[in-house]
């Protein structure tokens, strides 16, 4: 049995409208019907691009927003049907970490009083004294020195204030951390540091984590399993290292080739899936799959009417789409352009996928059908276009030898 | 002759009752026509202030630079403001990092395109709209027509970083600088601004000077890279070279940090222990001394110079560089 579960979990907010006569006039969707399993003593990492609702899940789970539908099932015990003192207490075993270290941190109280509040309020420790000697035990094991219990948060770095938000969790003892963007804020050198303090607690503490970020990178290296959301809802779970080795969903695969990696020869060599336009709006979200509107792949059956369920493809590796298997046996051809003329292709209108999606389909399938080699960056010109097709985003082997001198000393593609 | 050509730029803040505070400190660099160069470094190294001296930017009171900064025979930096004003926009463009703060929010978008046509180009009226149409048209902002009309609060992210983009190229620019461009963006954005900016220099031979803290968006797009910490170029690179080669502790250790999609999971980081409010004056020594695990006595004894330890072109500031190469050449993952 897992720590902590969800099902079918959702949070919907109401729009309102009016101010005499208050009425509700639509939803915004931000986490439709997710479910996922975190095992103890494990980290699940939760990805996404902002709006995708990410971070809304992780506040649900803590009960900060109302959970619309769904359970959320923490060692046994469903949080979301728990009154709000019963809640209340069980907060001391599920902490959070926030992604802003300085918006998090109250300016005016000294970190002593900060790291104690909640100490106080879960009765941990019976007197200050025995509190204080617990804080001083923490802040060494994050690596803060004892003489910042008198000190205020502005007069710390953002690397160290981050350092105090994950005291401020683990003075508490719990069971569960969520942390919500815990490096973003933080410059590369710092980032690394953080990461590895987050793990090196994970070691000694057995704690489990839920990491919520947009860093695909960073959610790789902490985490055991991933989770990718799109427009509320998971479209691809697995292993971390299955995920980055075989994205299967097509949203997985664009995010994946769209990470720069710190490497030339590899950024110049990988094929580069690009998207259309924006993320949809979460109170108007389109219709069957979500992603249909941007998704490389999109077929004219079933993507735009039926919502995939996220199944498992074998490997414990689930992912929400129809057509995974013949995208991965590379018998489904590429239905939109993804090279650069995707970004430059103004056919596309976004925000309104029931209108323009048609004739946009349309239009890609005019221009895939007269230039079967479109030329995608890191893709050699005169490719072949099955190629294209089959192509996931890793360093396509083929191309690169083709790639001619005078594009790598000018440093194009 | 190099299109831009920074000598020992510097830049001192300086204020009443305080310490002269020197954000940049003697950098150079140069930037050719078609050549994307980057400029990267964390925060407070002095990349951002080093492109708002270049494009005159800078408060008239309270700061002092020193220097040169040659476009094309002209030095920026002693410019009147009337005369930098006329290359700003028409020669030299920016692009900042956050689009909707650079953005006027009470304008639409039309206006604020065509003022700079009307401003550098004399395009009035019908025919100023039409070219901020075809502008918008051709970074990919889809219905441009609507979207002049429209606010920058209605756009997306994405959206404005391309009208910012927009309005950057609309006179053709010879030297575009973009100051963090996607930093604000998501990946998938970030993505398709990026293929955009590396269109435009391939196809209008236009200068790029990158400044960003991305060192995976370096390695995809700058042809040179220069590093910079606490106000100096530390090292100095083509990209193939820096990504292979990094020989100062500091470029060394922050391509340490990183996470990688592609690295083997479980390995634990090799970050940079202090931060960079552990420095010491360049004057006394090299900055970074106390943050770096290579330094001896010697780095207490005056500023490094710069010098080329393992091939030529390849500039390090340290004396004791990191030489025999650590990290193993890139491994391609099946």
């Amino acid at each position: 049995m897992s720590l902590l579960e969800l099902d079918n979990l959702k949070v919907h907010f109401p729009i309102r409208k009016g101010i005499l006569f208050d009425r509700t006039v639509g939803h915004v969707y931000a986490v439709d019907g997710v479910s996922l399993k975190v095992e103890a003593g494990q980290t699940y990492g939760l990805v996404g691009e902002s709006g995708c609702g990410k971070t809304t899940l992780g506040r649900a789970v803590l009960r900060l927003v109302d959970v619309t539908e769904g359970e959320v099932v923490f060692d046994g015990t469903d949080l979301a049907k728990l009154d709000e003192e019963a809640m209340r207490r069980f907060r001391r075993r599920l902490q959070m970490v926030f992604q802003d270290p300085l918006g998090s941190l109250n300016p005016r109280q000294n970190i002593e009083s900060i790291l104690a509040e909640g100490m106080a309020a879960h009765g941990i420790g019976a007197d200050q004294a025995e509190r204080r000697e617990k804080i001083k035990a923490i802040l060494a094991k994050v690596g803060l020195p004892a003489n910042a219990l008198s000190r205020y948060p502005h007069e710390f770095s953002g690397g160290q204030r981050q350092r105090i938000g994950i005291a401020r969790a683990l003075v508490l003892e719990p069971d569960v951390i969520i942390c919500d963007e815990p490096v973003s804020a933080l410059d590369v050198s710092i980032q690394a540091q953080v990461v590895n303090l987050l793990e090196e607690l994970q070691e000694s503490l057995g704690l489990t984590y839920l990491v919520i970020a947009h860093d695909l990178a960073v959610v790789r290296h902490i985490s055991d399993v991933i989770g990718v959301m799109y427009l509320g809802s998971l479209v691809e779970e697995a292993p971390s290292d299955a995920l980055y080795e075989g994205p299967r969903h097509p949203y997985t695969k664009a995010l994946m080739s769209a990470v720069p990696v710190p490497d030339p020869d590899l950024e110049d060599r990988r094929e580069r899936i690009l998207l259309h336009g924006d993320l949809p709006s979460p109170a108007n979200p389109p219709t069957g799959c979500r992603f249909h509107t941007r998704c490389p792949w999109v077929q004219e059956t079933r993507c735009a009417t039926d919502r995939p369920e996220l199944t498992d493809t074998g490997d414990g590796h689930r992912v929400a789409c129809h057509w995974t298997a013949e995208i991965e046996a590379g018998t489904l051809a590429r239905t939109r352009a993804t090279g650069v003329e995707a970004v430059t292709e103004t056919a596309a209108v976004a925000e309104e996928p029931a209108v323009a999606d048609v004739v946009r389909e349309e239009d890609d399938k005019a221009v895939a059908d007269a230039q079967p080699g479109l030329p995608v960056p890191g893709v050699a010109a005169g490719a072949p276009a099955s190629d294209a097709s089959t192509a996931v985003p890793r360093p396509a082997e083929a191309p690169a030898d083709e790639r001619s001198p005078s594009t790598e000393g000018g440093g194009k593609r | 002759m190099p299109l831009l050509s920074v000598d020992e730029l510097s830049v001192t803040f300086t204020a009443k009752g305080r310490k002269d505070s020197t954000a940049v400190d003697g950098v150079s660099f140069d930037v050719d026509q078609g050549q994307v160069v980057g400029l990267v470094g964390e925060s407070g190294c002095g990349k951002s202030v080093t492109s708002l001296a270049l494009m005159g930017l800078l408060p008239a009171k309270g700061v002092r630079v020193g220097g040169r900064a040659e476009f094309d025979g002209t030095d920026l930096l002693k410019l009147g403001p009337a005369k930098i004003r006329d290359m700003r926009g028409r020669h030299l463009a920016m692009i900042f990092q956050d689009p909707l703060s650079s953005l006027n929010p009470v304008v639409p978008i039309g206006v604020q395109v065509t003022e700079i046509l009307q401003r550098h180009r004399g395009l009035k009226g019908e025919a100023a709209r039409k070219e901020a149409a075809q502008l918008l048209d051709r970074v990919g902002i889809p219905d441009p027509a609507r979207r002049l009309k429209e606010y920058p609060h209605q756009l997306s992210g994405g959206m404005r970083q391309r009208a910012l983009i927009a309005m950057a190229v609309a006179c053709a620019p010879r030297l575009l600088i973009a100051d963090e461009p996607t930093t604000a963006l998501d990946v998938t954005i970030q993505a398709q601004i990026l293929e955009l900016l590396k269109e435009l220099v391939d196809q209008e031979g236009t200068a790029l000077l990158m400044i960003t803290h991305d060192l995976g968006v370096v390695a995809g797009l700058c042809d040179e890279v220069n590093v910079l910490y606490a106000g100096k170029a530390v090292e100095t690179a083509g990209r193939r070279e820096l990504f292979a080669h990094p020989t100062h502790p500091y470029a060394h250790g922050l391509l340490g940090s990183i996470p990688r999609l592609d690295a083997p999971r479980g390995e634990p980081l090799n970050p940079i222990r202090g931060s960079i409010n552990d420095k010491i004056a360049w004057a006394d020594g090299c900055a970074f001394a106390p943050r770096c695990d290579h330094y001896t006595l010697e780095c207490l004894t005056g500023t490094p110079e710069l010098t080329e330890p393992r091939t030529a072109g390849h500039q390090v500031r340290c004396v004791n560089p990191v030489l025999p190469p650590v990290r193993p050449a890139a491994e391609v993952p099946a």
